[in-house]
């Protein structure tokens, strides 16, 4: 009998508990052009949580191989990833034994040329920072998707998201989802990007937690008898760790730690070839997600540039100040990195005020904003406001900023 | 690099790397053409093209020496691929003609166990053999956990755990492996505690094959590392303690490192192997074809 999944321990069909004539979900799909998938396939509207709609999206991203440990609150959408798996829509997976050891694995798998999907949050992404730090070195496409969660001590479980901050200088591609509906876009999106020869990254797409992981939210969806195009392996910026390319003395990790000025000069070429390629993936993104930036009422005084779950309720502030007559504008960020530098100087360029809403303490947003816009406008921008440690942010917080702002700024 | 994958035309041969050449027509990655085991032997080490040639380490280094036969019994070379970490070994294993996946300390079975099953995925066809190469420091002290998770989930990898007894690449601090007592670096006053029993660790996981030995036979050593590659092929995971001093650490003097090895091979780390009933089997199996094959010329 054929063996079904190419599994390290050969598992048949009927080892698995599955008939013998037993057709994995994912041999019943259609791969489809990833650009007729994101603008041009038919979409139903679906009510889920946003750990259902990574799994459809995992459902049509064609995943190899998925590992995970489990973690609140991303233990669902990896279990999800498990029912995947035995419905034959993902070919291996298991539990790892920590984030270490689960990131480390699936840089390995990645190496072998295949698909490789993982999923962490908070704590979990914090013991696993040092595998993580090293995929884009490695230039191993990995898709990982972040239930962002506090990391502080006191321990706590609720949504904050300062752990994107530790991800902003990897060489990492940082997709940052509003809602449930980003959270089943992005992933594919990122998958697809990350996987072009030109850039040959991984990325994260990151969600706040609970409020889109756990709540439910209108989602439009493509049909499940579609599914991105597998991952080719002989596709990539560096030859997979497969033993098929020559020539023969090959050692595409090369420790390069030898104290001489040869080896300081590949280091940091190799390191500004890592974030060239961060800088080359804006096309791919541009292309599948219409844009980096997506901006409400353009030319508008005052403007709100945020991130995430920020943007959700920084919407319904824009749309009480249209209630009451006033313009307000939004710049809403899609991609953390590579970071929209030109898009959101033009959305803002005759801004008087802007005001950067963060669910995390240190505001890093606000910073990587002031960074790109320093010197460049006139406009003021204002630190904040920000909540954290798992509190909400009421519309009403963002439109007292708003009014008080608009005291000190004439 | 597969023989089967890269067929270069003739008309193309000469201007192939020289190495790659090299190791096809005088050396170990053409000589199993139609064989179910390669043939190089180790007996005529000198006399072919060999997978790891040139290295940096220390004149008199035990552990170069077993690096090189474990590339001589490798069955299946040019579909192998060795993933190792921080430490003396790295440096030999990085120059030889096959991968090396250079990872963080202390994640080796980690990383080998994703490549292991990605390789699966990707060439269901064409088995690929995966070999930890790696420290006593790197395996079971930091690589602790991932070993141990390894061999409980039966990877498919073989773990060859070069076993120098102290962190050499460092400067010569303690780890598990060393004997208790032992005055180094970071044990001023001798290593607390006793030298972790490795291989009772991989008895308790299950390890299907399991061997320890020090490089002073060094067809013995290809043996044993071809039956650990061939048992993590088919059957379940693998694992070699090899005993590779450090001369410097340990003051070894160069001319005597081969005399220390059959010294504390007398004295505490003779040839062992602990075999399953599978694994036995199939290599019984195995061995017997190749015999067999033998005798029938």
């Amino acid at each position: 009998m054929a063996n079904v999944v190419g599994s390290s321990v050969c598992r048949t069909a009927v080892d698995e508990g599955k008939p013998a004539d037993w057709v994995p979900g994912g041999e019943k799909q259609t791969v489809v052009d990833p650009m007729k998938m994101f603008h041009e396939l038919p979409r139903e509207k679906q009510f889920i949580t946003g750990s259902e709609a990574a799994r459809e999206s995992m459902r049509r991203a064609n995943i190899d191989i998925a590992i995970a440990y489990p973690i609140t609150p991303q233990s669902e959408s990896m279990q999800q990833a498990g029912y995947l798996y035995d419905e034959g829509y993902i070919k291996e997976y298991y539990r790892a034994e920590e984030e270490i050891g689960t990131f480390s694995a699936i840089s390995g798998a990645s190496r072998a040329g295949v698909r490789s999907l993982t999923a962490t949050s908070g704590p979990g992404l914090m013991r696993g920072l040092e595998a993580v730090s090293s995929w884009p070195g490695a230039r191993t496409p990995i898709i990982m998707l972040n239930m962002c969660r506090v990391i502080n001590t006191p321990l706590a479980i609720q949504p904050d998201n300062i752990e994107m901050s530790f991800l902003l200088n990897t060489g990492i591609l940082m997709l940052h989802a509003e809602n449930q509906q980003d959270f089943y876009d992005y992933p594919l999106a990122a998958i697809m990007a990350s996987e072009q020869v030109d850039v040959t990254l991984p990325a994260v797409v990151s969600t706040d937690g609970f409020f889109v992981t756990h709540a439910r939210g209108p989602v439009s969806i493509t049909p499940e008898e579609y599914k991105l195009p597998p991952r080719d392996g002989w596709r990539s910026a560096v030859p997979a760790m497969d033993n098929e390319n020559p020539p023969a003395r090959l050692s595409r990790d090369a420790p390069i730690q030898k104290s001489n000025f040869i080896s300081y000069h590949m280091h940091s070429s190799w390191q500004q070839e890592v974030f060239a390629a961060v800088e080359r993936s804006a096309k791919y993104f541009r292309a599948y997600l219409g844009g980096l930036v997506e901006v409400v009422n353009p030319g508008a005084e005052d403007f709100i540039i945020a991130s995430g779950c920020a943007v959700s309720q920084a919407r319904e502030a824009v749309r009480q100040e249209g209630e009451k007559g006033r313009t307000v504008g939004l710049v809403k960020i899609k991609t953390i990195r590579p970071f929209p530098t030109e898009e959101i100087f033009e959305a803002v360029k005759g801004a008087k005020r802007i005001l950067v809403p963060e669910f995390n303490q240190a505001g890093w947003l606000h910073k990587e904003v002031c960074s790109v816009l320093y010197g460049r406008t006139t406009g003021v921008i204002k630190n904040g406001p920000r909540v954290y440690g798992g509190m909400t942010m009421p519309t009403e917080m963002i439109l007292e900023w708003l009014a008080d702002f608009r005291k000190e700024v004439k | 690099m597969s023989l089967e994958t890269l067929r270069p035309s003739p008309a193309f041969k000469d201007v192939l790397p020289v190495e790659y050449k090299d190791l096809v027509d005088h050396g170990p990655y053409n000589n199993r053409n139609g064989k179910d085991s390669q043939s190089v032997k180790v007996t005529d080490m000198g006399k072919f093209k060999e997978v790891i040639e040139e290295h940096p380490m220390c004149a008199g280094c035990a552990m170069t020496l077993f690096i090189r036969l474990v590339y001589i019994g490798m069955p299946n070379p040019e579909h192998s691929i060795v993933v190792g970490t921080a430490g003396c070994g790295r440096l030999a294993i990085s120059q030889a003609s096959v991968p090396f996946v250079y990872g963080n300390y202390g994640d080796t079975n980690a990383v080998a166990s994703g490549l292991k099953r990605g390789l699966e995925v990707r060439f269901p066809n064409q088995k690929k053999d995966v070999v930890v190469m790696a420290g006593d420091g790197g395996l079971i002290d930091i690589g602790f956990q991932g070993l141990m998770h390894s061999w409980f989930r039966h990877e498919k990898f073989t773990t060859i755990m070069l076993d120098n007894e102290v962190y050499g690449n460092t400067g010569g601090q303690e780890s598990g492996m060393t004997n208790q007592g032992k005055v180094l670096k970071m044990a001023p006053r001798g290593k607390f505690g006793e030298k972790i029993d490795a291989m009772g660790l991989a008895k308790v996981a299950g390890v299907d094959y399991i061997a320890r030995l020090a490089p002073t036979n060094p067809a013995r050593v290809a043996r044993t590392v071809r039956r650990a590659i061939m048992v993590a092929r088919e059957v379940g995971s693998s694992f070699i303690q090899a005993y590779t001093s450090c001369n410097i650490e340990y003051s070894i003097p160069t001319p005597d490192v081969m005399k220390d090895a059959f010294e504390i091979e007398k004295e505490r780390y003779g040839f062992e192997e602990i075999i399953s009933p599978a694994a036995k089997e199939y290599l019984d199996d195995v061995e017997k074809k190749a015999k067999k094959k033998k005798s029938d010329k």
